[in-house]
Formats: structure tokens, sequence, C-alpha cells
């Protein structure tokens, strides 16, 4: 079914890890996120946030229900499919950061872009704006060695927005920095949303729950409150 | 809550992207360009460069023992052929064969003017064997016979072999009715001869004999170097020797060699050509040559060796990278890389790390032939077949080794290679 202007939908989905016995770590979950939404999705550890941040990002396929990505359903799709909606539809920014250490910043955003079968010079064009937008365009060439945590994270960010994506999701994005710096980058997700990006942020962080627009709570897989009227 | 000014999306639509959750139906399955596959590779590699070199040594080392082989042989082999190619491939010898008791049968007395007449044949020339010994004088046992043999030879025989005398002169019609003996290379230093200006005679079938000439070494005839070569009429009048040649040498037009090789027989012995053999001794030398090299495939084997454990040296290597950069793994997944994507990834990884080893060795064997082939005086031939050949190889070991690896990390779940859950 198609479900327009979402950016993100969910329906029934239903998580169930195999083992005995099995670990149900999300049940039932269905929830709607339009274009453009500040969405924190907050909860206990175990309550199955990471998972329903996985499943949205289609790093894994639901045990029951559906997922659309920008309308698009992801049921029945092949890996390459599912990995192309990745590539064009999702970006993600993680706790780790996870850039490469060899690459500059500017490379590492780039790479944002590398499965999209576009040539190196757009790539680097592409990069070279997405790092202007997280204010790092002074450090297009240093390598995350010589960057701050703040800085990589930022990097990481350019390298979620570089692809234009319908939406992008954020797992603990401040987990690693102190708190300074997380303010730093709660605010540039803030003014990314403003500028029009739709994001989602799994968090411990209250002040980032505060800060989005909606705030979305689980428990042992269940939603139990969605701030949706929120503005 | 503070917002950062944010630069707004410069927009302009990229291949695939379905700007803010406009529905833009099903967006194209993930791409990596060709061109990228290289670059990708290399990355891996060099962001660990000490693992890469040692694990490429390997192969290295492998391909470096095959070029090698190969090369030193193919050196060896050309040098032989340009050293035949100087003397003239055109030379064929007429022997006759044996009958079927063993006994040694001979060619009719008429068989080299026969030959002759074959047009293409330039030239013919027969030795024909003495019963007689050669002692550097007669107190010498009979015994000791320094394993010389005594044959009568045509004065042309030197015009025949394009051999060379080194001193003295070979024998002429004039020496060769007197008791004038030309040793060969081997037989002069036998017997102890270095000078061939006649003063010097030897013990030959009960006659003293003059030394007039002394063989250079014959690489088409190495049988003609432990002889002592007298003129047929001598060896008739003096020694009692048959007139049946017992080796006929024949140099053809060279573009005529097969079709005189095979009128020869009938030719040369028309009552039985079927004892009549012909040799090409150019072939037999090369045979000989390449037989020797025989302990090549030893070589070659230690070196195929050496490839396997290269091979599963980096096998292993890239095992431990896949383990290592499993957030590396998850985190393309993440960013739109398809599980082939993943695989081939590491397939290229482990190929450019075994090419890179084999082109270093191909360079290392390359190397070490010239140098061996300069020690020896040879002019040094790598074929390149080989050296592709052995990039190759390297190549199809790389692909091999990085499959299993490659599939691992291909099978590795994205969310559980985050660790995100």
């Amino acid at each position: 079914m198609s479900v327009p202007h979402a950016a993100l939908a969910l329906h029934g989905v239903t998580k169930e890890h195999p083992g005995s016995p099995p670990v149900v770590a999300l049940r039932s979950v269905s929830l709607r996120i339009g274009d453009g939404e500040f969405v924190a999705i907050v909860g206990p550890s175990g309550s199955g946030k990471s998972t329903l941040l996985a499943i949205a990002g289609t790093l894994e396929r639901p045990t029951v229900g559906s997922v659309h990505v920008a309308g698009t359903s992801t049921e029945r799709l092949s890996d390459r499919a599912l990995s192309g909606i990745r590539g064009s539809s999702i970006g993600f920014v993680f706790q780790q950061f996870f850039l490469l250490p060899t690459l500059t910043a500017a490379e590492n955003v780039a790479c944002g872009l590398l499965y999209r079968g576009l040539p190196p010079q757009a790539r680097r064009r592409r990069a070279g704006e997405a790092l202007d937008r997280v204010g790092l365009a002074d450090r297009k060439t240093h390598r995350p060695g010589q960057l701050s945590g703040g800085e990589c994270q930022r990097v990481a960010i350019a390298r979620a927005l570089v692809g234009d994506p319908a939406i992008i999701l954020a797992d603990e994005p401040t987990g690693s920095l102190d708190t300074g710096t997380g303010d730093d980058i709660l605010a540039l997700l803030a003014g990314l949303n403003a500028a029009g990006a739709t994001i989602v942020v799994v968090t411990h962080n209250m002040d980032i729950a505060a800060a989005a627009k909606r705030t979305i709570t689980l428990r042992d897989g269940k939603i139990i409150s969605d701030s949706e009227a929120r503005t | 809550m503070k917002h950062e000014r944010v630069i707004p999306s410069p927009g302009g639509r990229l291949p695939g992207s379905t700007l803010r959750g406009v529905s833009g139906g099903r967006p194209p399955g993930s791409t990596l360009r060709v061109a990228d596959i290289v670059p990708l590779a290399a990355l891996g590699v060099l962001s660990r460069p000490a693992r890469a070199i040692l694990s490429a040594s390997g192969i290295a080392l492998g391909i470096a023992t095959m070029v090698c082989v190969l090369g030193i042989s193919s050196s060896s082999r050309a040098q032989l052929i340009a050293q035949i190619d100087s003397l003239g491939t055109n030379l064929l010898t007429v022997t006759p064969g044996q009958s079927l008791t063993g006994v040694n049968l001979s060619l009719p007395r008429t068989a080299p003017a026969m030959v002759r007449r074959i047009g293409p044949v330039l030239a013919a020339s027969a030795i024909g064997d003495v019963d007689a010994s050669v002692y550097r004088n007669d107190r010498i046992p009979v015994a000791n016979t320094d394993a010389i043999t005594v044959y009568w030879a045509d004065t042309s025989l030197m015009r025949t072999l394009q051999g060379h005398v080194a001193m003295g002169r070979f024998l002429t019609a004039a020496t060769s009715r007197f008791p004038a003996v030309v040793l060969g290379a081997d037989a002069a230093s036998a017997l102890g001869i270095d000078r061939a200006d006649g003063t010097i005679q030897l013990w030959l079938g009960n006659h003293w004999f003059s030394v007039v000439g002394i063989l250079d070494r014959l690489p088409l005839a190495p049988e003609l170097d432990r002889t002592a070569l007298i003129g047929p009429t001598v060896a008739r009048h003096l020694l009692h020797a048959g007139g049946s040649p017992v080796q006929i040498y024949v140099r053809t037009n060279p573009a005529a060699i097969a079709a005189v090789q095979a009128v020869i027989p009938a030719t040369a012995d028309p009552a039985a050509p079927q004892d009549v053999s012909v040799a090409d001794p150019a072939d037999a030398l090369i045979a000989r040559a390449d037989a020797s090299a025989a302990f090549q495939g030893l070589f070659l084997g230690l070196g195929a060796v050496a490839l396997l454990v290269g091979g599963i040296g980096i096998a292993n290597v890239m095992v431990i990278a896949v383990l290592e950069r499993r957030g590396e793994i998850g985190l393309r997944r993440a960013l739109g890389a398809s599980r082939q994507h993943i695989g081939l990834q590491f397939v290229a990884e482990a190929a450019l790390l075994a090419t890179s080893g084999g082109a270093g060795g191909a360079v290392i064997g390359g190397f070490a032939t010239t140098v061996y082939a300069a020690q020896r005086h040879w002019s040094a031939t790598v074929p390149v077949l080989v050296l592709l050949g052995a990039v190759g190889i390297a190549l199809v070991v790389g692909v091999t080794a990085g499959l299993y690896p490659a599939l691992r990390a291909a099978r590795l779940a994205p969310a559980e290679a985050l660790r995100i859950i």
C-alpha cells in the first residue's frame, strides 16, 4: 500500500529474534513520520528503540508488518533494491561515527554517494557542499584523527545528508560526546530540520527529546506514548 | 533551544533521489561504478600497508621463482638457438642404420656423390672408419687410446660444417695423400698437442703422421671434437681403410631442408633406403638442452607451492580483515552497498594484493634472470607471455583466495555488523 507524503511509515511491525524462547523486540508497532518532522524515539534500554531504527532503516526486515520509505513499500524487495533505497532515501548517523580513518573528511562524506553510480567529480562537489552545510568548510582535507569528536560527528552527519535522503536516522548521535559538543550537534540537527530535513533520533538524551517536535516513547517493544500533536 | 543556522540543501536531484518523502516510485537498485572498484580495493589494501606487503610477499616469492626458472631456461635456449643460427640450421647428417643383429651398416661409396646431385644440396662431405688408433708416440701402450677415434675425412668437410681451424690448416688435396693428421679440439688437448706446424708427429696405425691442423670445437658436430682426421687416400693406401662413409654431412638450401631430408635415403642408398637415417643436428642439440632443463619442473613446482602458500596467506589475512572491519561493512551496507558490492570489494582487495605481489615477483624474477644471464654473457630472454602469465596466475590465486572471505563479508547482516541491535 502506498502512503503519500510520508517519509517513513511502519504498519503492524513485529520483530522476533529467534532463540529459545524467542525474543520479541517489537510488538505490532505502527507509526507514520511525515516530511520535515523532527522525531525523538525514547525509552529504557531493551525497549526496542534500536531495533525500530534498524527496521525503519531497512537494515533488518520485520518478522511481521510492512515498512514504507518515501512512499515505497520495502516488502519483497531484493537485497540490491533495498540497498538502493538505503543509498538514495535514508541517511544514517551512528554513535560511533564510523568514519574511515585513512580518508579525509570530504572523502568520507563522498563515500555516502559511492553506491549511487555518480562519477567522482560529482561526489566530491556534493561532499564539499554537505561539509559547508554542517559548518566544516575549513576541515575538508582533515582526516578523522585530526578532528575533534564533535567535528567527526558533523562529518558523519554530512555523509548522511550528502545524498539528499528522504529521512535521516540517528542512533544516539550525542552518545559519544561531552555535553557541550552534544548540544552543538543537537543544534545542528535542529538547524537541518529547520532547513527542511526529516530527522528521527533514537536517544536516551532528554535534551534531544525535548528539542524534537515529536517524541515517541517505547517500552517492551510497544509505543506507549506519541506526542504527535506537539509542534 | 538554539538552532544552528544551516545552509539549505543546494538542491538538484541525484540519481534515485526521492526528495524528502515525496513518493517517487521504486528507486533504482544500488549501483557501484566499475571504475570505482579498483580505488575501493586499493583503499582497503593501503589502509594496512605493512600487512599488505607481508601477505603479498608470498605470492611475489612464488612468481619470482617461476619467472626466474622459465626466464633462465628460455635465455639458455635462446643462446643455443642463436649459436646454432650463426652456424646455419641447414645442416643434415646422414648415417647408416644398424642391421637387425645390431651390426653397424655402412653407406655405399657412391653416396656422397649421389647426395651432391640433389638440386638444393650446397655441399656434402663424408667421413669413414679407419681401423687404427692414435698415440702421442710409439712408446705408449696400445690400450691407451685416449678414446680418440680415427676417421678419414673429405677435404671439403670444414666448408660443409662451416667449422674453423684453430691452428694450422685442414686437409687439402695435397696433404690428404700423405701421412698428415688434423686433430679435433678435445683430441689435441688429450694428446697434449698445442702446435700444428707439421713438426709434431703422432703414432697412428703404426705409422708416423704429422699434425698439420687443430680444429676449433664444432658445435654442430661435437662427435668430431675427439677425433683424428686423415685424408681418404692415405687411409686407403697406408691403413687399408674401406671407402664406405659412416657419416655424410650435408649442407642444403635452407628453404628445402625438409624436401632434401625426404629424398636423401633413396639417393644415398637406392638399394636399401630404409637403412639410411637423416638427422638435423640442430634439433638434437636443442632437444638435449631441453632435456637438461628438465629439472626446471622441480623448481616450477616449488614456485607453485610458494604461490599456494601465498594464496592461503592472503585468504587468512582477508578473513581477519572481515572480522576487523565489521563496522565498515555495516556502514557500507547502510550507505547503500548491496551484498554483491561488499563481496566484490573483498575479492577485489584479495586480487589486488595478489596481483601486486605477482607484478613485484615478475619484476624480481626478470631482474634475477638478467643478472644470471649477464654473468654467463647471455642475452637475457624473459618471454612477455611468461610475465603476463605470471601476473594472470597471481590474479587467479588472489580471486580464489578472496572468495571465502568475500562470502563471509557479504553474508554479514548489516544491523549485526553495526551492532545497533
